[in-house]
C-alpha cells in the first residue's frame, strides 16, 4: 500500500461555500491610500484621533517590509491594490435578526447562527463583509452591566474604557498586518465585563466574507473587570474565489486582577483566504488568559496568539489545532512573555499535515531574568499523513534567572500502515480509520473546546478519504 | 461451511514466504497451527487479512464458498474474517468503546444507528467475563496496557464482533499462566457450532486449555503433518526436528 498516491483525502468545507448578490451602500474602491481610509472614517463618523490613528498606522504599514525573511514568501502573491477595503450596507447592527436584510439573514441561518444564540450563547455579533449585521446580548447579561458591541459604537458609546486599553496591548507597529488592521479596521466586538461578574454563557462573534477579492479587517477589544469571567467565540466562513481573499485581524484582550478570559476560534476559511492575524492579551495579577485556537481553513494562516504576564501569578495559556491539506499552510504558535514574579505559561499544540499540506509552529517563551518562580511548559505534536507532509517546529525559548522553570516536548508522528490495518481488519473502512486516527490525534484538546463547538470540529476534522478501490 | 485455504503462495519481494499452504476449517471446529518461529505461520494470519505487504502469487481463501482475495481489509473483517494480532497496535486517543463502536457500526446499513444503550451493556458484559476493568473502555486502545492486557483486549474484540471465522495469532505468547487461562476461557466460550478457529501457536501450552480438533504443522511455508491434539503433545515433548526430517524425506 503506497500511502503517498493511494490516499485522496477531503474535508467537507462545503459549509460555508454558497454566496447570495448583495447590494453595497457604502464601497471604498479598491486598492489602499489615504483617501480610502478618509473614506472610511467618514462613512463611520469617526472621532478624530481614530482618523489620526489610522493615518498613522497606513503610514507605519507602507513603511512595514512584508516579513518575508522569516516568514512565507506566499505573503508576496497578497497584491494590496487589487483588494477592496470596506463594504457594508450601513454601519449600525440590526438588534433582531427579523430586521436584518433578507440574503444576510439567510446566509447566517445556512450557516446556523441564529439556532446556535437560541440554544447557548449570551450574545451574538453577526459580522457580514466590514460590518456587524445583527448584534444583540440576552437581556439578563446586558443587566450585569455587560457591554457586548460592535468596535465602531464601542469607541463612540464608551471612549472612556475604550480609548485607555485600544492598541495598548497590541502596538500599531508590532507587525506589517497590525499596521494594516490599525488604518482600515472595522466590526469585530467591544466587549466590557464588570467587577466579579461571571458570564455564564459564552459570548460569540460570527465573521463571514461574502464578496470577491475583499479584505476584512475586525478589530476586537475585550477587558474583563477584577474577578470577572467570560469565554469568547468566534467563527468565520467565506466561500471559494478564484481570487485572493484577505483576512487581517487584531483581538486585544486585558483581564484586570483575577479576571479570566477564555477566547476560542474555530478558523475555516476557504483556501484562497490569507488570514494574518495578531493576537495578545494582557493578564494582570492572578488573571488567566486562555486562547483555545483552531485552523482548519485559509491558504496561508500566520497567527502567534500570544499572553503578556504584567501581574504576579498571572497565567497565560495557548491551546492550538491546525490542520494543513494540499496546498494550505497554517503557520501558527504561541507568545509567552512573563513581566512578573510566579507567573506560569502552558503551551500544547497540536497538527496535522495532509498531502502538500505544512504546519509550522513557532513558539517564543520569554522570562526575563529579575524573575522568580515562573514556569512554562510547551509542548508540540505534529502528525504526517502523507510523505508530502511537511512540519516545521522553531522555537525560541529564553528563561534566565534562577529558580524559574521550562518544560519543552516535541514530537513528530505519522499514521503507520499497521495502524491502518489493524483499525481495518475490525471492519472500519480505510478512510474511518484514517479519521478515527486523526481525531484520536487531537482528541485531549478538542475536549477543551466547548462542547457545542467540539462537535462541529470532530465533523470538520472527519476526513473523507478515498482508497484506490472503489 | 468453512474457511478454506488453497495452495496459498506468498512473498515479500523476492522471497517466498508461503510455498502453497491448504487446510480447511470447518465451522464448529478448532485447528491449530504449530510451526516453528519463521515457518510462516504469521505470515499466512496476516495474508488472510489483506495486509498489503506481501504479494500473493497463487492460490486461493475462501470463506463459505466465497473468495475474499479480491476484497480490502476491512471488507473480509466484515465478511466473518477476524484476527487476533500477535503485536496489537496502539491507536492513541479512541477509547475501546468508540473503536468497537465504530467497528460495530460500520457492520450496520448506512441509515442505521447503533443502539448505544444495548451496546454498553454487551460491552460490560463481556468486559466481566474476560476480567477486563471496566474502566478500560475510556483507555485508548492497546496504549500503554501490559501484554497481557493487550491479548484480552483482543479476545475482547472478537467476543463483541462474533466472527464467523477467528484466526488467533500467537495469543498465548506474553501471558504467564493466570492470563492464559483467562484468555483461554474467553475463547472456550465462543466455541460455537457456526463458528471456526485457527489458532497459531509456537507452544503447546495454549492447546491443554484451548483443545483443538486438528493440529497442522507447518515447516518452511508449507503444511507438512496434520493430526489431532496427540500430535502437538509429542511436538512438545520431541520438538520439531522429527517432522523437519520426515518432510525433507517426502519431498
Amino acid at each position: 500500500m503506497n500511502t503517498e498516491t493511494k490516499h485522496d483525502i477531503a474535508i467537507d468545507r462545503s459549509i460555508g461555500d454558497f454566496r447570495y448578490d448583495i447590494d453595497y451602500e457604502f464601497d471604498a474602491g479598491t486598492g489602499l491610500s489615504e483617501r480610502t481610509i478618509n473614506y472610511i472614517s467618514d462613512v463611520k463618523g469617526d472621532p478624530d484621533w481614530i482618523r489620526e490613528f489610522r493615518l498613522d498606522a497606513y503610514r507605519k504599514f507602507i513603511d512595514k517590509p512584508m516579513p518575508t525573511h522569516w516568514a512565507s514568501h506566499d505573503l508576496d502573491n497578497i497584491v494590496f491594490d487589487k483588494i477592496r477595503y470596506y463594504l457594508s450596507q450601513g454601519t449600525t447592527p440590526k438588534r433582531s435578526w427579523d430586521e436584518v436584510p433578507e440574503n444576510v439573514k439567510r446566509t447566517f441561518e445556512r450557516l446556523g447562527i441564529p439556532e446556535q444564540e437560541r440554544k447557548f450563547l449570551a450574545g451574538v455579533e453577526a459580522q457580514f463583509d466590514s460590518e456587524a449585521a445583527y448584534s444583540n446580548i440576552k437581556k439578563a447579561v446586558g443587566e450585569q452591566g455587560v457591554i457586548f458591541v460592535g468596535s465602531t459604537e464601542g469607541l463612540h458609546k464608551h471612549p472612556e474604557i475604550f480609548r485607555r486599553w485600544f492598541g495598548k496591548v497590541i502596538p500599531t507597529g508590532d507587525n506589517k498586518f497590525s499596521a494594516l488592521n490599525s488604518a482600515v479596521f472595522s466590526g469585530g466586538s467591544f466587549i466590557y465585563v464588570p467587577p466579579g461578574v461571571k458570564v455564564k454563557h459564552p459570548l460569540q462573534a460570527y465573521f463571514r466574507i461574502n464578496a470577491e477579492s475583499f479584505g476584512q479587517f475586525e478589530r476586537t477589544l475585550i477587558i474583563a473587570d477584577e474577578g470577572s469571567e467570560v469565554m469568547y467565540m468566534e467563527g468565520c466562513t467565506a466561500p471559494k474565489f478564484e481570487t485572493t481573499t484577505l483576512h487581517s485581524a487584531v483581538v486585544e484582550l486585558v483581564a484586570l486582577p483575577g479576571a479570566k478570559i477564555q477566547y476560542v476560534t474555530v478558523q475555516n476559511w476557504s483556501p484562497n483566504v490569507f488570514n494574518l492575524v495578531t493576537k495578545r492579551g494582557l493578564a494582570h495579577e492572578e488573571a488567566e488568559i486562555k486562547w483555545i485556537d483552531c485552523n482548519i481553513g485559509s491558504r496561508l494562516t500566520m497567527k502567534y496568539p500570544g499572553v503578556v504576564m504584567r501581574g504576579r501569578k498571572a497565567r497565560g495559556e495557548v491551546i492550538s489545532i491546525a490542520l494543513a491539506s494540499d496546498g494550505q499552510h497554517q503557520d501558527t504558535g504561541a507568545k509567552m512573555i512573563h513581566a512578573a514574579d510566579e507567573t506560569t505559561s502552558n503551551i500544547v499544540s497540536k497538527s496535522i499535515s495532509i498531502g502538500t499540506g505544512r504546519a509550522t509552529y513557532r513558539g517564543l517563551v520569554h522570562v526575563p531574568k529579575h524573575l522568580k518562580g515562573c514556569k512554562n511548559n510547551t509542548e508540540c505534536d505534529a502528525l504526517l499523513i502523507n510523505a508530502h507532509s511537511r512540519t516545521d517546529t522553531y522555537p525560541t525559548i529564553s528563561v534566565r534567572g534562577q529558580g524559574n522553570a521550562c518544560q519543552h516536548e516535541a514530537s513528530v508522528s505519522q499514521i503507520s500502515e499497521e495502524e491502518i490495518f489493524y483499525m481495518q481488519q475490525r471492519g472500519i473502512s480505510e478512510g474511518a480509520a484514517m479519521s478515527l486516527a486523526v481525531n484520536g490525534f487531537v482528541n485531549d484538546l478538542v475536549q477543551q473546546f466547548p462542547m457545542e463547538y467540539s462537535v462541529e470540529l470532530k465533523r470538520l476534522i472527519d476526513l473523507e478519504m478515498e482508497g484506490s478501490v472503489g | 461451511m468453512s474457511l478454506l485455504i488453497q495452495n496459498l503462495r506468498a512473498s515479500i519481494g523476492e522471497r517466498e514466504i508461503l510455498k502453497g499452504v491448504s487446510l480447511e476449517v470447518p465451522k464448529g471446529e478448532v485447528h491449530a497451527i504449530m510451526g516453528k518461529n519463521g515457518s510462516g505461520k504469521s505470515t499466512l494470519a496476516k495474508v488472510m487479512a489483506g495486509h498489503p505487504t506481501y504479494e500473493l502469487t497463487s492460490g486461493d481463501v475462501l470463506l463459505d464458498g466465497e473468495s475474499i482475495l479480491e476484497m480490502e481489509p476491512d471488507e473480509r473483517a466484515r465478511a466473518g474474517l477476524f484476527l487476533a494480532f500477535q503485536y496489537p497496535m496502539e491507536v492513541p486517543g479512541v477509547t475501546i468503546a468508540n473503536f468497537l463502536r465504530a467497528a460495530l457500526q460500520a457492520r450496520l446499513p448506512e441509515a442505521e444507528e447503533l443502539d448505544a444503550v444495548a451496546y454498553y451493556q454487551r460491552l460490560y458484559a463481556k468486559m466481566d467475563a474476560l476480567k477486563v476493568p471496566r474502566e478500560f473502555t475510556s483507555r485508548s486502545v492497546n496504549e500503554g496496557f501490559s501484554g497481557g492486557e493487550k491479548k484480552r483486549c483482543e479476545i475482547l474484540q472478537l467476543a463483541m464482533l462474533e466472527p464467523a471465522y477467528a484466526v488467533l495469532d500467537e495469543t498465548d505468547s506474553g501471558l504467564d499462566i493466570d492470563a492464559l487461562k483467562v484468555v483461554a476461557e474467553g475463547v472456550n466460550a465462543l466455541r460455537a457450532p457456526d463458528r471456526g478457529f485457527l489458532v497459531i501457536t509456537h507452544y503447546q501450552r495454549l492447546l491443554n486449555h484451548v483443545v483443538p480438533d486438528v493440529v497442522h504443522v507447518m515447516v518452511d511455508g508449507r503444511i507438512v503433518r496434520s493430526g489431532d491434539k496427540e500430535l502437538a503433545l509429542r511436538l512438545e515433548a520431541e520438538g520439531y526436528d522429527w517432522v523437519e526430517r520426515e518432510a525433507a524425506l517426502a519431498a
